[in-house]
């Protein structure tokens, strides 16, 4: 913890209609966590990549080691011993581990020395992962280990992370933060990026805070509460969504023996999935990325066919109806991804109401569109839900994450549903806006609705849901109640660390 | 050095611009075409694209233009239908011939008994053939999951091999003294798609292509299932989510592009045409595919695009005979068209900045 690694001053990027960083400035020492925090959009990512060399910055200047630091490309920022783990990750499925490993290497070794290289790293830093593996076959946790892995074997001084724990179990983040404290005890410095404030509190030396593209305030994150964190990023307070606290009524929706084949070569098939929601309660379901919650929101919504008898509304079956029929009796969805599934993204926010409610509101005279009527049902969402937007003219794409959230859960909220199902209603969207759409759905279900909300995000199922239970392979653990859930037993209903106990041992 | 921006929605002002646009820019390097050939390109141009509307002879060629761009226009609108769902009917020309043979054969049937209520049935019939001809890739893909485009392209080659049956065979005009061909349906009175006002060029199929434009945009733009048409198009996902059913759009995409086609075919065969030949299909079912885009899938468009396409053919024959001007450079002239038409349309899209490079 002595010597300066990676300095930045100044650092200014602008887009066409928002300057994604203004006059940045930040120290960061060799063998030290330093957490870059803030809201979706405050300028992390730009930050990053100006770091790794995917985006030149307008003005301002950076020094490695002491040197005058301006990579031009990638290849550059990793000659210089700048490596990055991306939250996306970029494998290909029907490769191997050591295959992907060597495609991203400059000059990739024999595959058998790569393979043997690939294991004693992985060793070393108690992480296992088997080279022969086929990357379609892994789980979320260790296609992140072939990224880090890939990584390592270039031996950084820097290593920049952008949101890793978001696809992780709570044991696997455990794992995760022992191989980067291993790391930083050699003096590798890590540039942490997340918007999980006990995380950063648990790991970090320092943490930078942006919002709109200014560093607002350093801090260390151990001497400081999440609260102050959290009002840094958003400067200010913001509301915490709050219960009103209604009965439950009966039965809303019943689901028994839901199983589905995998629709893909790599989706996951649905096992024997059992579970009910009664009217007015909040049921939540957790679980690592890709592990049956696209397939259950489509088993659901009625994309993907099942047995009439396995899904039940109000006691009546439901499962062999269209998502059409379905909609029409009450049963209303909003998926995951915004762009492309929930809503078209060339088409007006006017045609995007049509996508979901031309029955339930109306919007249709004998097969003949009434599009004064959308257009009206698209201006009563976007004014109760602040969706910010020019207007119901505009086309969906051109719409933040945020806001077009916002809008695709209005449509389905307004149009009163009996049961609605949502994934990951708050993904990619920011503090003040997810904070809307958990209340949304909470007085919904004041209201009477069943709402089933599948997410990644524990905190958010913690603080929303009466029942918990999580998706492990396809298959639903127990569903308990969400109050004195502590967070090792929702790691263990979650998969635990999936065979990964003995990494650290 | 230039860069593409992607623009946050599409640009509507570059829209309609980027078809004005590529003619435009057709007009320019057509006419270097035409010099490197060794004629005045401002005469060539002039040629093609003044003479039939103002020149000496516009008296002939005005006609001429509705004629010929009736069964494009006819053709695309139906084609626009399955291209905005992402239904690609490649086969047009082959319903197109089916339609003209049912038609036909309808009203050679009833020859020489006259009565009002033939030409209606040689109509239904057209349509319905083409349908027909439509149905077999559609059914195909369906049940048997094979690609639409493969399978209509090459039951074009089928449908070909069916005119020419007919035209030596079961549709052979008994009193042609041997030559192929059938009877001419000009001169057999219930038959004939006659000119609906003398002199204009305006025939039933030209009131069948108008009717369907309107027909078309009232689909597209009022219609739910137009709104699902264009979903699938555009989302297929989405599509999917709505409670669309692909099938049922397979069906009614392919089956109304085959039926206009057909009826365009029967139209052309019971009018301009006159007789059931071996080169009857001079290739509007092709053309009509880049009259579709031409016209940006939007019927209005394509009214003005078949019209425009309807131009560039009579002027091209203009410029052949009088100018002596090459068939295949005027060939040449109009893929020049549908090429400049898809690089401009990135404009639509993205907006070109100008960077200066900076030093690394």
């Amino acid at each position: 913890m002595t010597g300066e690694l990676l300095s930045v001053s100044g650092l200014t990027k602008a887009y066409p209609g928002v300057l994604a960083n203004d006059k940045v400035s930040f120290t960061l020492r060799e063998g030290e966590v330093h957490a870059l925090l803030g809201e979706n959009g405050a300028g992390k990512s730009t930050m990053v990549k100006m770091i790794y060399g995917l985006v030149k910055p307008d003005s301002g200047t950076m020094a490695f080691r002491g040197a005058p630091y301006a990579p031009s490309d990638p290849h550059a920022a990793r000659g210089a011993g700048v490596a990055m783990v991306f939250q996306h990750f970029s494998l290909f499925d029907a490769m191997s581990v050591a295959e992907n490993v060597a495609l991203g290497m400059e000059n990739p070794p024999a595959l058998r020395d790569l393979a043997s290289r690939i294991r004693q790293v992985s060793e070393n830093y108690g992480l296992p992962l088997d080279p022969h593996r086929t990357v379609g076959d892994l789980s979320a946790g260790e296609r992140q280990r072939v990224e880090i892995i890939r990584c390592l074997l270039q031996g950084p001084r820097l290593l920049i992370m952008d949101e890793p724990t978001s696809v992780l179990t709570p044991q696997e983040v455990e794992i995760l933060f022992q191989t980067l404290r291993k790391l930083t005890s050699e003096g590798v410095a890590i540039l942490y990026i997340s918007h999980k404030l006990e995380e950063i509190r648990a790991l970090c030396d320092h943490a930078t805070i942006l919002r709109l593209g200014r560093n607002v305030g350093t801090c260390v994150p151990r001497d400081t509460s999440a609260r102050e964190m959290a009002e840094l990023m958003v400067g200010g307070a913001f509301a915490a969504p709050a219960r009103a606290g209604g009965d439950m009524g009966p039965i809303a929706l019943d689901v028994t023996g839901l199983s589905v084949a995998a629709p893909g070569q790599f989706g996951t098939s649905l096992r024997n999935i059992h579970f009910t929601v009664r009217q007015g309660e909040v049921l939540g379901l957790g679980g690592v990325a890709g592990n049956g919650q696209d397939e259950l929101l489509a088993a659901l919504s009625g994309e993907l066919p099942v047995d009439a008898e396995a899904i039940r509304l109000h006691g009546a079956p439901v499962g062999h109806l269209d998502p059409a029929a379905r909609r029409a009796l009450g049963l209303l969805t909003a998926p995951e991804e915004r762009l492309g599934h929930a809503a078209a993204p060339d088409m007006s926010l006017t045609e995007n109401t049509v996508l979901t409610a031309v029955r339930r509101e109306n919007l249709m005279r004998n097969g003949f569109l009434r599009w004064g009527a959308a257009e009206e049902f698209a201006r009563r969402i976007i004014t109760t839900f602040d969706v910010r937007t020019p207007g119901p003219a505009t086309a969906a794409r051109a719409l933040s994450g945020g806001n077009l959230q916002k809008f695709v859960i209005g449509r389905e909220v307004l149009q009163r549903p009996g049961v609605l199902v949502v994934n990951q209603p708050t993904w990619g969207v920011d503090a003040a806006a997810a904070a809307a759409i958990r209340q949304a759905l909470l007085d919904l279900a004041a209201g009477g609705t069943a709402v089933i909300c599948i997410s990644q995000d524990l905190d958010e199922l913690m603080e929303i849901s009466d029942r918990f239970g999580a998706l492990n392979e396809g298959r639903l653990s127990e569903i308990k109640p969400t109050r004195g859930l502590g967070v090792e037993e929702i790691g263990l209903m979650m998969g635990g660390a999936h065979g990964m106990e003995v990494a650290h041992g | 050095m230039l860069k593409l921006e992607k623009r946050p929605q599409p640009s509507r002002f570059w829209t309609w611009l980027t078809p004005l646009l590529a003619v435009l820019i057709t007009m320019v390097a057509g006419g270097a075409l035409f010099a490197a050939l060794g004629k005045d390109p401002v005469e060539a141009i002039a040629t093609i694209f003044w003479q039939p509307l103002f020149g000496e002879f516009a008296f002939y060629y005005r006609p001429q233009l509705l004629i010929k761009g009736a069964p494009l226009v006819l053709i695309a609108i139906g084609l626009s239908l399955g291209f905005r769902a992402g239904i690609w009917n490649i086969g047009a020309e082959g319903q197109y011939i089916v339609g003209a043979l049912t038609g036909a054969g309808v009203g050679l049937a009833f020859y020489p008994a006259e009565s009002w209520a033939i030409f209606p049935l040689m109509v239904l019939a057209g349509g319905l053939g083409g349908w027909a001809w439509a149905m077999i890739p559609a059914v195909l893909k369906l049940r048997f999951g094979t690609n639409e485009i493969l399978v209509s392209l090459m039951l074009v080659y089928v449908a070909e091999q069916l005119l020419a049956a007919m035209a030596l065979g079961l549709m052979k005009n008994p009193e042609g003294h041997g030559f192929p061909g059938s009877r001419n349906l000009r001169q057999y009175e219930s038959a004939h798609n006659a000119e609906l006002i003398a002199g204009t060029g305006m025939h039933w199929g030209v009131v069948a292509a108008l009717i369907a434009v309107i027909l078309a945009y009232i689909l597209l733009s009022r219609h739910i299932l137009g709104y699902h048409i264009r979903l699938m198009g555009q989302a297929p996902r989405a599509a999917r989510f709505a409670g669309v059913r692909p099938a049922r759009l397979v069906l009614f995409c392919l089956g109304a592009s085959g039926a206009l086609a057909g009826l365009a075919g029967l139209f052309e065969v019971a009018g301009p045409a006159g007789q059931v030949s071996i080169d009857f299909n001079v290739g509007y079912g092709f053309t009509a595919i880049i009259v579709a885009f031409l016209g940006r899938l939007h019927p209005v468009g394509i009214l003005l695009a078949g019209l425009l396409m309807a131009l560039t053919y009579i002027g091209g024959e203009i410029a052949q005979s009088n100018l002596g001007l090459p068939a295949a450079a005027i060939q040449l002239f109009q893929g020049m068209l549908l090429f400049f038409l898809l690089a401009v349309d990135v404009l639509t899209n993205y907006r070109i900045r100008m960077i200066r490079r900076e030093v690394a």
